[in-house]
C-alpha cells in the first residue's frame, strides 16, 4: 500500500525520526506542563500594555475622539492605519490555511494553526478601530441591517463602508468556524490524556470527537468546502477595505489598482508577522523539527513574491500620477515623495521594496536571525505604507487654505501598542491552551514528508546529494522518486 | 442501550488496510473504524458512500445569495427608496460586494453546523463513549458490535484478529 518517497529536493517536513506517537507527545507538551519562563515573562509584559491600551480605549470612548489630533481635513490618521494594518497580518493566516490547501502545498501543516490563531486574533485588534472611531461605540449596533421604529430606516447598501462590516464580519465567522473545526480532532487527543478538571473541559471543547472514519470523511470534505470559500472570501476582504480609499474622488487614493496592489500588500505583512511569531514560538516550545528552517525557507519566498507585487505597484502608481497628466494626481504622489512626510515614503520603499529583495539568497532566506529581524522591518514598512496612503493623500486638500498637519497624541499611540499588547496576550493563551501545530495534518503527512521515509537519511547515498542540494551546489531538479 | 464491543488496535494503516479487506471478504459486519487522522482510501476500503456536505453547502450558499439580492432590493425598490449618486434604485453592482459575502457566510455556517449535526458531535456530546485513549494518538481500530451474538458469532469474530498483525484485541461495553 504505502512505498517509501524517495525525494531528494524536498526537504523532510517533519525531523527527528518521528512516531505518530512522538509527535503527539511533542505537540501536546506545551499545553501539559507549567509555562516556563519565558512564556511567563512575555504574558505579564502583554497584559500590562494591553491595560494599558484599554485604559487609552476607555479614556476615548469617555472623552470623545477629541483625544486624538484628528481635524477636519485629517479626518482619518492612526486608527485607519492601524485598522488596515492588523487586517492585512490576518490575511497570511487563510492564505496558509486556505489557498495553500487548494494547491496541496503540505509545508502548510506545520504552521498553520498558529497561523490561523493570528488571523482571528489580528481580526480581533482591527475591528477594535472602526469602533472607537465612531465615537459613540454603544450606537455600534447601527451599522447593521435590522428592522427599527425610524421608519425603518436602513443603512446603505451602497457603501464600502457598509460594504466592510459585512466583508470583516463575515471573515472573522468564517476564519473562526475553520480554524474551530480544525482544532477538533486534536482537542479530542489533549482529551484522551488528560485527568481530572483538564478532561471535562476538553471534553466539551473536543465536542465528542471518536476520530470515526465516516466523520474523518466529513470533516476532510468540509475543510476542502471551507478553504474554496476562504479563498475568494480573503481576496474580497482586503479589496473591499482598499474600495474604502478607490471608491473616494481623494487624488493618491481613486485608483484601479488598489485592490490587487492591497492584496498583495495584506499578504505580505501577513506573512513577515507569521515569521515573527514562528521564529519565536518554535523556539520558545522547542517544536524546531516540526516548523523547520524549509517552513521558514518557504515563507521567505512567499514574502520575495509578494513584496515585489506591491514594489511593483509603487512603482506603476508613481508611473501612472504622472502619465495621467492629471495635476491634482501629480501633486499627490510629488508630495509624498518629498512634501512634509517624507520619511514615511521613505520608509515604506526600504523597509517593503528594498528589504524583501535580500531573500533572493538562499543564505539568507535560511537565516532564522536575519529573517526574524527583516520580517520586523516588513511589518513595521507596512504599517508606514498605510500611514503614507492615509495621511500624506489627506493632509493637502483641493483647497490650500485647509492644508493641515497631523501628528499622533498618546492616546492614539497607546492605543496602537495596546493592540500589540490585547494581540500577544491573546496568541500566549492560545499557544498554552490548544495544540499550536496541527497534530492530525502531521500524522497525515508523515509517511510522505518525515525525514525517516524521504530518503534523507534512510540511504547515505541521498544523503549526501540531499546535503549538496541543501548547500546549493547541487541546482539540478531531479523528479521524485 | 449499552452495546457490547469487540474491538482491535492497529500499529499502522497498512495492517488497517488488509484487515478491513479481509473483514469484508469474510462478510463480517464492521462497527466502525477509529483512526487518529483522516486516512485516504479508508472509505473506498470501507465503501462509504461519498459525503453530501458539500451539496448542502451549495444549497446554503444559493440561499444567502438570494436573501442578500432579495432584501437589498426590496429595502432601495420597495421599502424606502433613495437616490444614491445619481444612480438607479436597483444598482446591481454595488449590490455584489454585500451578496458574495452573505454567499459565503451562509455557506460555511450552514455546512458546519450541518457537520456537527450529522455527526452528532456538539458540546453536548463531550461525553461520547471513547473506545480506547490511543485512538487519538498512534492506534488504528476496527471495531465490531457484538451486542446479543451467539457463542458462534462471537468466535467467528474474536477469530477474525487472528493473523492479521493486530496488536490488542479487547472488549468494551459502552
Amino acid at each position: 500500500m504505502h512505498h517509501p518517497v524517495i525525494s531528494p529536493v524536498r526537504e523532510p517536513l517533519v525531523q527527528g525520526r518521528k512516531s505518530y506517537h512522538q509527535i503527539t507527545e511533542d505537540i501536546c507538551a506545551p499545553t501539559e506542563k507549567a509555562p516556563n519562563l519565558a512564556w511567563t515573562a512575555g504574558f505579564l509584559l502583554s497584559v500590562a500594555i494591553a491595560a494599558f491600551g484599554v485604559a487609552c480605549i476607555l479614556l476615548t470612548i469617555w472623552n470623545g475622539i477629541g483625544e486624538w489630533n484628528l481635524n477636519r481635513t485629517i479626518g482619518w490618521g492612526w486608527d485607519i492605519t492601524n485598522f488596515v494594518w492588523w487586517i492585512g497580518i490576518g490575511h497570511a493566516g487563510t492564505l496558509i490555511s486556505a489557498i495553500l490547501l487548494l494547491f496541496r502545498q503540505k509545508w502548510r501543516t506545520g504552521v498553520n494553526r498558529a497561523a490561523e490563531a493570528m488571523t482571528i486574533f489580528a481580526v480581533i485588534c482591527a475591528g477594535l478601530f472602526p469602533l472607537i472611531h465612531m465615537g459613540r461605540i454603544w450606537l455600534a449596533f447601527f451599522i447593521f441591517p435590522y428592522p427599527n421604529t425610524r421608519g425603518p430606516l436602513w443603512v446603505n447598501f451602497n457603501s464600502p463602508l457598509l460594504w466592510d462590516v459585512f466583508a470583516i464580519s463575515t471573515y472573522f465567522t468564517v476564519s473562526l468556524l475553520f480554524w474551530y473545526t480544525g482544532l477538533v480532532p486534536d482537542f479530542a487527543t489533549v482529551r484522551d490524556r488528560a485527568k481530572g478538571v483538564r478532561k471535562k473541559i476538553y471534553s466539551v471543547l473536543a465536542m465528542g470527537w471518536t476520530g470515526a472514519a465516516k466523520h474523518w470523511q466529513r470533516h476532510e470534505s468540509l475543510s476542502l468546502v471551507l478553504a474554496g470559500l476562504a479563498t475568494p472570501l480573503v481576496l474580497s476582504v482586503h479589496t473591499i477595505v482598499s474600495f474604502d480609499f478607490a471608491t473616494s474622488v481623494i487624488p493618491g487614493w481613486h485608483t484601479t489598482i488598489f485592490p490587487p496592489y492591497f492584496v498583495a500588500g495584506a499578504i505580505f505583512s501577513g506573512f513577515a508577522m507569521v515569521l515573527t511569531l514562528m521564529i519565536i514560538t518554535r523556539k520558545v516550545l522547542g517544536l524546531e523539527e516540526y516548523i523547520t528552517v524549509g517552513h521558514i525557507e518557504s515563507m521567505n519566498k512567499i514574502i520575495v513574491l509578494t513584496g515585489s507585487i506591491v514594489g511593483v505597484a509603487y512603482l506603476t502608481e508613481l508611473f501612472i500620477a504622472w502619465y495621467s497628466g492629471y495635476i491634482y494626481e501629480q501633486f499627490a504622489f510629488y508630495n509624498r515623495a518629498l512634501g512634509p512626510y517624507w520619511w514615511s515614503y521613505f520608509g515604506m520603499m526600504t523597509c517593503n521594496v528594498i528589504s524583501p529583495q535580500f531573500f533572493w539568497s538562499k543564505k539568507l532566506r535560511r537565516n532564522i536571525a536575519f529573517t526574524f529581524v527583516l520580517s520586523i522591518f516588513i511589518n513595521l514598512g507596512m504599517w508606514f505604507e498605510r500611514f503614507v496612503i492615509i495621511v500624506t493623500s489627506l493632509h493637502r486638500d483641493y483647497l490650500p487654505s485647509s492644508w493641515s498637519m497631523y501628528a499622533p497624541t498618546w492616546v492614539e499611540v497607546g492605543i496602537f501598542v495596546g493592540t500589540i499588547g490585547i494581540f500577544f496576550v491573546l496568541f500566549l493563551i492560545f499557544v498554552r491552551v490548544a495544540p499550536v501545530v496541527a497534530i492530525a495534518e502531521i500524522k497525515h503527512v508523515l509517511r510522505s514528508s518525515g525525514d525517516q521515509y524521504t530518503g534523507y537519511d534512510a540511504d547515505p547515498k541521498y544523503k549526501e546529494y540531499y546535503e549538496s542540494v541543501k548547500s546549493g551546489e547541487h541546482a539540478a531538479s531531479h523528479d521524485q522518486h | 442501550m449499552s452495546k457490547k464491543v469487540l474491538y482491535g488496535l492497529y500499529n499502522d494503516e497498512e495492517t488497517l488496510f488488509s484487515a478491513i479487506t479481509k473483514a469484508k471478504q469474510s462478510g463480517l459486519d464492521i462497527m466502525d473504524v477509529y483512526t487518529p487522522f483522516p486516512v485516504h482510501g479508508l472509505d473506498d476500503v470501507m465503501e462509504l458512500s461519498e459525503s453530501r456536505l458539500h451539496i448542502a453547502g451549495f444549497v446554503y450558499g444559493a440561499l444567502g445569495t438570494l436573501t442578500a439580492l432579495g432584501v437589498m432590493t426590496w429595502v432601495f425598490t420597495r421599502d424606502w427608496p433613495i437616490i444614491f449618486g445619481g444612480k438607479p434604485y436597483f444598482s446591481f453592482p454595488a449590490f455584489v460586494p454585500i451578496t458574495f459575502e452573505l454567499t459565503v457566510l451562509f455557506a460555511a455556517v450552514g455546512m458546519v453546523l450541518s457537520f456537527y449535526i450529522v455527526c452528532g458531535l456538539g458540546p453536548f456530546a463531550a461525553n461520547n463513549p471513547v473506545l480506547d485513549d490511543r485512538i487519538t494518538d498512534d492506534k488504528f481500530c476496527i471495531a465490531f458490535d457484538t451486542t446479543g451474538m451467539s457463542q458462534i458469532d462471537l468466535e467467528k469474530y474474536s477469530s477474525f484478529f487472528d493473523n492479521t498483525g493486530v496488536a490488542e484485541v479487547n472488549t468494551k461495553i459502552i
